[in-house]
């Protein structure tokens, strides 16, 4: 990325271009933006995209996605951006490239590490949802094409010869309803998520899917290309982060959006092992409930667990040393000997502690990461029940936490629409006999810290939800804190030009 | 059979790699007809040397090298990995981040050790021919499903050596499948989940997927014969107790199991009984609709190890690589043949080197082939084991994906004359 600071390059598109360049409002972001832009909006789109994407963030959490008080609450903030906030506007050229170009500038600051990707796609997924699910049918026949994503409808008599396959395989059709929905055949590699838990018909490498399910079609292929995108980018970074002004600004846009830091040790030394048992019970969310039980039951973790669990130990306070002697008390009673223990496992708990290996002093895990990467396989315990267990399992296992039928039945509910982080909320409302938690929840160290808060007494209990100002409030906090890093405004020459900013998005 | 002695490998190896292992078939089936370039040199190997040094990240320019490492080191084990974007055997000069698994086969690892819970028989690292049958109804179901619902076509099945069986999926396509895409598929693959403490492992609801059915019409056949009659799931009150423990409240109060299950004689009488009274009491969309084949499912499903098959950089034991701590070699499994695959036949590697002790000897009276090449009398060497019948199952694998691949390029030839 390049600043010119002697001419200003031609910003904008002539008018009558400018529709061809923005055909839908809603982009899949395939090509970067090709114009000149001052870092002045440079800094004010990407502020505001993020804004926009902690908003996504926190009413994911608080609410039923797609439900009416989501979607009202994200327009309403669509709007407040400036960003298009509805799919038909015709004359919203200035949103539409606000959009674009903000959405680019983020990839920057989010492609650095695999946290940041991750966060940055889960946010980038849910809003393009919501604004595909806006769109009028004729306008997703149109985009799809746009997209190249438009796929064969099968034919009336393909449609009779498969009836039967097609009504075992898709949940809620019957034979009636069948009629009327078109079916595409969809390669499978596209279908990802909809044949993984079997909701569509299989069939010689191509699946059956309805009209209806075709919105998790785009999310796949939108979700592939920008995690490649972004991989992509990321190879190029070098090249950004030697540039003394975008630095600073792109470290401040990637930091701001994980809120509390857990690896920070402020609470290190305030537990005592003896206490984990009646703390697990207590104030441990339910993945780490079930790994705790895991371990004192057989004695041992494997890996995944023992990188998920021992981690949010450290983050509610356990030292190193503790951790130690935790972890190989509990082995030793099992297959593991002292020495094979120092041995084999002593190193990776020093490892957590970044007292090994590359030192780096390991995060624990937030919710997203738990919910999206490693899944758990046979003999596991790590992950998270709400997302990796069974459903009729999850129902045992709160059967056995004592937890009401009434209960039981939310909490599945919540699970099937996919909501996993609000399943795991009203676990906590449930067990800590709240009408409210009073946050939103994306982090198994949070949940820990709001429960200690709540049992000590610490916190006004009926607090009304968190609303979507907070994060406004926590991004400006954090921009004063952090002034240092942040280039002020002032220090910007206003018409200072950023010059092909697509340099950084050519294609492999 | 010649037994075995792990502490003979030593001697043993030395001559396996020399005048048995395939290296013929094995290097073409890796170098896939050499259409992709270096596709070969970027794959890497890895080898286990005594005393469990594990050296991993090698590589060769060629299948003749490959040959020439391995007779130079004798590997105790041999592992497939990855085709990754460098030659894996200069990953430490490559700038980090850019070396990285680009293809490989889909791989799945079933393990006789995960079914412990619904074994009689054995337990651990055991088998025995009853339980085998496990990993005949496993290769069944899913490779059913690789080529009817996924629509695969090079499959290679392998016995393990010792307590399972690996499956290699090596059509083009599936070679450069995502990580997701291959844990995708092993959750379509599964029906059977959760930890030791989970009692009900398999739980279905309506509509019953085309692939549960399919599956089950696979599984069926095999659930008296094996389950009944071989591992006798109802033969005693405890062995019993564990199968009624899978029959949700609402319908064991109807049934009075417990009770009249001592009045019948063998498993076969009282799962008819238990069969009846599910007819008898089936309910439209309650839990235990489907009770009867989720308990099939539950002891007879295959189970998959999923960290094996989504990680392209996971590695898999070779096929013709010796089990150390059997001997046995991991050889092909012709599924023409599946009912009657034995894995106790499976040759020993000290087994095979006395077979071509005495075939040698018995040439050595002829005198007739001192003037051969090597190359010649290594190929009519393995002909002369138990081997052999192995190797051709191996062959015809590679010969059909090279006929698949010429067949492609000739249809490719046909539609550029026809433009
Ligand atoms: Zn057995």
């Amino acid at each position: 990325m390049e600043f010119t600071r002697e001419k200003r390059m031609k910003m904008r598109l002539a008018g009558d271009r400018r529709g061809d360049q923005y055909p839908h409002s809603l982009q899949f972001y395939q090509q970067p933006p090709a114009e000149n832009i001052s870092l002045a909006e440079f800094e004010s789109f990407a502020i505001d995209r993020l804004k926009l994407l902690k908003v996504v963030e926190n009413l994911g959490v608080s609410y039923v996605k797609g439900g009416e008080e989501y979607k009202n609450k994200l327009q309403q903030e669509l709007r407040k951006l400036k960003f298009q906030y509805r799919a038909l506007i015709e004359d919203d050229y200035d949103a539409r490239r606000k959009d674009h170009i903000s959405h680019f500038i983020l990839r920057l600051a989010y492609c650095q590490s695999e946290d940041l990707r991750r966060w940055f796609i889960q946010q980038e997924m849910d809003l393009f949802r919501y604004r595909f699910n806006e769109l009028t049918d004729e306008l997703v026949q149109k985009f799809l094409k746009y997209i190249n994503l438009s796929y064969e409808a099968i034919s009336k008599e393909v449609k009779e010869k498969l009836a039967v396959q097609l009504i075992n395989s898709t949940p809620g059709l019957s034979g009636a309803k069948i009629e009327e929905l078109m079916f595409y055949k969809v390669p499978l590699q596209d279908a990802m998520d909809l044949f993984r838990v079997r909701r569509v018909y299989l069939l010689d490498a191509f699946t059956y899917v309805p009209h209806t399910d075709m919105v998790a079609i785009v999310l796949n292929n939108f979700r592939t290309k920008l995690s490649k995108a972004l991989a992509l980018t990321a190879r190029s970074l070098p090249a950004v982060q030697s540039d003394e002004r975008l630095q600073p600004l792109l470290n401040h846009l990637s930091h701001s959006y994980v809120g509390p830091d857990y690896s920070i040790q402020k609470n290190t030394g305030k537990i005592s092992i003896e206490h984990i048992d009646a703390l697990s019970v207590k104030s441990f969310p339910l993945c780490m409930r079930q790994l705790h039980k895991a371990l004192r039951d057989n004695h041992h973790l494997r890996h995944g667990g023992r990188m998920q669990y021992g981690l949010f130990l450290k983050g509610i306070g356990l030292t190193l040393e503790q951790a130690l002697q935790f972890w190989k008390s509990e082995f030793i009673k099992g297959k593991v000997d002292a020495d094979k223990f120092d041995k084999g496992y002593a190193y990776s708990i020093r490892h957590n502690y970044g007292k090994e290996g590359k030192r780096t002093d390991y995060t624990p895990f937030s919710c997203m990461k738990i919910i999206l990467s490693n899944p758990p396989s046979q003999g596991d315990y790590h992950g998270c029940p709400f997302r990796h267990s069974d459903p009729e399992l999850l129902k045992q296992k709160l059967q056995s936490f004592k937890i009401s039928p009434t209960g039981i039945t939310q909490i599945l509910e919540l699970v099937k629409g996919m909501h996993y982080q609000l399943a795991c909320q009203k676990y906590f409302q449930l067990t800590h006999d709240v009408d409210d938690t009073g946050f939103s929840l994306n982090h198994p160290n949070q949940y820990f810290a709001e429960s200690q808060k709540l049992l000590s007494g610490g916190r006004d209990v009926k607090k009304e939800p968190s609303e979507p100002e907070n994060s406004q409030q926590k991004l400006s906090s954090q921009k004063s804190t952090n002034s240092c890093s942040i280039p002020n405004s002032s220090n910007i020459e206003g018409d200072t030009e950023l010059e092909g900013l697509d340099a950084y998005f050519t294609e492999d | 059979m010649a037994g075995f002695e792990p502490s003979s490998l030593p001697d043993l190896l030395p001559l396996y790699y020399r005048r048995l292992f395939p290296y013929g078939p094995y290097g073409r089936w890796l170098s896939y007809g050499g259409v992709v370039k270096n596709y070969f040199q970027r794959r890497e190997f890895s080898f286990t040397l005594r005393d469990d040094i594990y050296v991993r990240y090698q590589s060769f320019a060629s299948p003749q090298e490959l040959e020439k490492e391995m007779q130079k080191m004798n590997p105790y084990k041999i592992d497939v990995g990855a085709v990754y974007s460098h030659r894996p055997s200069q990953h430490n000069t490559v700038h980090m981040g850019a070396f990285q698994a680009q293809e490989k086969e889909l791989v799945f690892d079933i393990d006789m050790t995960d079914y412990d819970d619904v074994r009689r028989c054995c337990s651990s690292a055991e088998i025995c021919p009853k339980c085998w049958t496990l990993m005949t109804i496993a290769i069944r179901v899913i490779d059913r499903a690789l080529v009817e619902d996924f629509g695969v076509k090079h499959r290679l099945w392998v016995y393990s050596g010792r307590r399972g069986v690996h499956c290699w999926v090596c059509d083009d396509s599936v070679r450069k499948w995502s990580s997701n895409l291959r844990s995708a598929t092993v959750e379509y693959l599964t029906l059977v989940k959760g930890g030791p403490d989970t009692v009900k492992k398999v739980n279905l609801t309506d509509p019953i997927h085309p692939f549960i059915s399919k599956s089950l019409s696979l599984v069926e056949p095999y659930f008296r014969e094996y389950a009944l009659v071989g591992q006798d799931i109802l033969g005693c009150r405890e062995s019993w107790e564990k199968v009624v423990a899978l029959v949700p409240e609402h319908i064991l109060l109807l049934f009075t199991l417990l009770q009249e299950f001592p009045k019948k004689q063998d498993s076969v009488q009282r799962w008819e009984l238990l069969r009846n009274k599910m007819d008898k009491h089936r309910v439209r969309n309650s839990p235990g609709r489907w009770l009867g084949s989720e308990i099939m499912l539950q002891y007879c499903f295959p189970r998959l190890d999923i960290n094996v098959s989504r990680g392209l950089n996971h590695l898999l034991k070779s096929p013709f690589s010796v089990h150390p701590k059997t001997g046995r070699v991991s050889v092909p499994i012709d599924l023409q043949k599946l009912d009657h695959f034995d894995p106790f036949a499976v040759p020993t590697i000290s087994y095979l080197c006395s077979e071509l002790d005495t075939a040698n000897e018995e040439e050595d009276g002829e005198k007739e082939n001192e003037m051969e090449p090597m190359a010649k009398r290594r190929t009519r060497d393995y002909k002369k084991t138990s081997l052999a019948p192995y190797v051709r199952v191996f062959e015809q694998f590679v010969d059909e994906m090279d006929r698949s691949r010429k067949g492609e390029l000739l249809k490719r030839s046909d539609l550029q004359r026809d433009f």
